[in-house]
């Protein structure tokens, strides 16, 4: 396997009874790469996503997430992937430190580890002042970006991201995408839903999902060209009307 | 929540409140709704006072929840009847109104709300919040986690509401989505930060403003970032939007300075303000 594939995919389908919901994709993702999967409300993101993070499993198709096969190997993408959910995970009543705390002792990290992640994820976030708080007492935005550093606390190869800036502030969304850059320049690949077609832009590569398939595939701005279209917007209107 | 906010919507209007999670949006429209006591201050919808005539405000108002809040037990046409029953009419009486939107649910009209898509039920949820012809609905963020081609088809619908005469209040946390209202109200930290027309809004910038691009996104926010003179700097899409705190500001400086940072294919134009430009500059 080329170790620059962090995500290999080919014919990965997904069939609930008589109903495909996720048909035959095919793609690959680059380590270090941000990649957006957009799709309408339906259009199979979610199950395939699950299935690339090892909790779901494949009706047929191939696919490796951090070398490891979903097939035969889920628990071991699950050590070396991070993963944050459009619903906020982290526990509201525990304080900040306790949280690191706990995933950090998930993932199975040391107690001087933890506390050298801790320091520094805390100094990162500029969080020295509520780090005795209880999560749930922090404003959104805080808990978004808290959420998104904890689940890179094990240093994954992969941050699997399930829209994480929904009802976000313009100005805390864009402090969490400047986070992704960060995290995508240092080497972690980023794959991103996203319902903000602004942020599409921000991703290296984008695939649209329509009705379980990927119908387009590549950089925001051959995805312009190629749909003639002046915007990700225009693009994901142009062709998601499936 | 709420501190001291004013503000009137005209008859026929469709008013935005736009801002992020926690603004006070939903506490605002529980307010307006009758469902929640405010501490202090006064307000009128259709002439009605909250507090003193909350029975007759709940027969002329519609509300759609951020929160899905039908009978999920209930099929389609029964969770329609409910309602309709409830505000002592009928679906036949009022159906002209709720036509538009229901024809798109009445092929599942006999499937129970709680196994619709996310799609249906939003449509579902309007057509229970339309069916005693209210003066005014209250729509709170319909689109948050809705797709681009589904928010769309939403506020096609609003307009056509609006048409027909109905007053509409709507939060949405989309920027976007406020270029599509009457008039709009910038809401964050339960303060009104400013109140006005779309384009009027845009217009009181305060700067002029840059797109800016390089062929590194991340070291481009950084440096610029990092750049003595910057006011704000914030990435919009391909580009990054830029202000610069001098009246007299040269492009062709911040070139350079971006040049002796290693970026390349550096492109620095003038562009104009959004409305979540206006947003953040006023949320600083």
């Amino acid at each position: 396997m080329n170790d620059n594939k962090v995500i290999q995919v080919e014919g990965l389908t997904k069939k609930f009874g008589d109903f495909t919901a996720v048909n035959a994709i095919t793609f690959e993702v680059e380590k270090g790469e941000i990649f957006g999967f957009l799709g309408a409300n339906g259009a199979g993101k979610t199950t395939a996503m699950k299935m690339l993070i090892g909790i779901s499993n494949p009706t047929s198709g191939k696919a490796k997430v951090a070398g490891f096969d979903v097939f035969t190997h889920a628990e071991d993408i699950k050590k070396n992937i991070g993963y944050m959910s459009q619903k906020f995970a982290l526990y509201d009543d525990l304080t900040v430190k306790e949280n690191i705390a706990f995933f950090g002792g998930i993932y199975g990290l040391s107690r001087k580890k933890i506390e050298e992640k801790r320091c520094q994820l805390v100094e990162d976030l500029g969080l020295g002042d509520v780090v005795n708080q209880l999560v749930g007492s922090l404003p959104l935005g805080w808990k978004q970006k808290l959420s998104f550093s904890v689940a890179l606390i094990h240093d994954p190869k992969i941050v699997f991201l399930d829209e994480p800036t929904g009802g976000v502030d313009p100005i805390t969304r864009r402090q969490f995408w400047e986070m992704i850059y960060k995290a995508a320049n240092q080497g972690t690949t980023v794959f991103v839903t996203t319902h903000y077609m602004d942020e599409a832009e921000y991703c290296d590569r984008v695939s649209i999902m329509v009705n379980g398939k990927i119908e387009a595939l590549d950089t925001p701005k051959k995805l312009k060209e190629q749909f003639k279209a002046e915007t990700m917007n225009d693009v994901f209107l142009k062709l998601a009307r499936g | 929540m709420l501190q001291n906010i004013s503000f009137d919507v005209k008859p026929g209007e469709l008013f935005g409140l736009i801002g992020p999670d926690g603004a006070g949006k939903t506490t605002l429209f529980r307010i307006l709704t009758t469902l929640l006591f405010a501490d202090e201050g006064i307000a009128k919808v259709t002439d009605l006072d909250v507090v003193a005539d909350y029975k007759a405000i709940r027969n002329s108002v519609g509300y759609m929840p951020g929160k899905f809040s039908l009978y999920q037990d209930l099929t389609v046409e029964e969770n329609l009847n409910f309602f309709a029953t409830i505000f002592g009419t009928t679906i036949k009486e009022n159906y002209e109104l709720i036509k538009d939107i229901y024809v798109q649910i009445a092929p599942f009209k006999n499937r129970r709300a709680g196994k619709l898509s996310g799609g249906m039920k939003q449509k579902l949820a309007l057509s229970c919040a339309l069916i005693h012809k209210p003066k005014v609905l209250f729509l709170d963020e319909p689109t948050t986690g809705v797709d681009p081609v589904s928010r769309k088809e939403f506020w096609d619908m609003l307009k056509r509401l609006q048409q027909k005469g109905i007053t509409i209040l709507v939060s949405t946390p989309y920027m976007d989505e406020a270029a599509l209202c009457d008039r709009i109200a910038l809401i964050q930290g339960g303060k009104i930060l400013e109140i006005d027309t779309p384009k009027a809004i845009v217009k009181h910038y305060p700067k002029p403003i840059y797109n800016v691009r390089a062929n590194n996104m991340y070291q481009l926010i950084s440096s610029l970032n990092s750049y003595e003179h910057k006011h704000s700097v914030y990435p919009f899409g391909e580009f990054v939007h830029y202000t610069d705190t001098r009246t007299e500001f040269n492009p062709k400086e911040l070139k350079m300075y971006l040049e002796s940072k290693n970026l390349s294919n550096i492109e620095i134009e003038k562009t104009t303000a959004t409305i979540e430009d206006t947003f953040m500059e006023l949320a600083k």
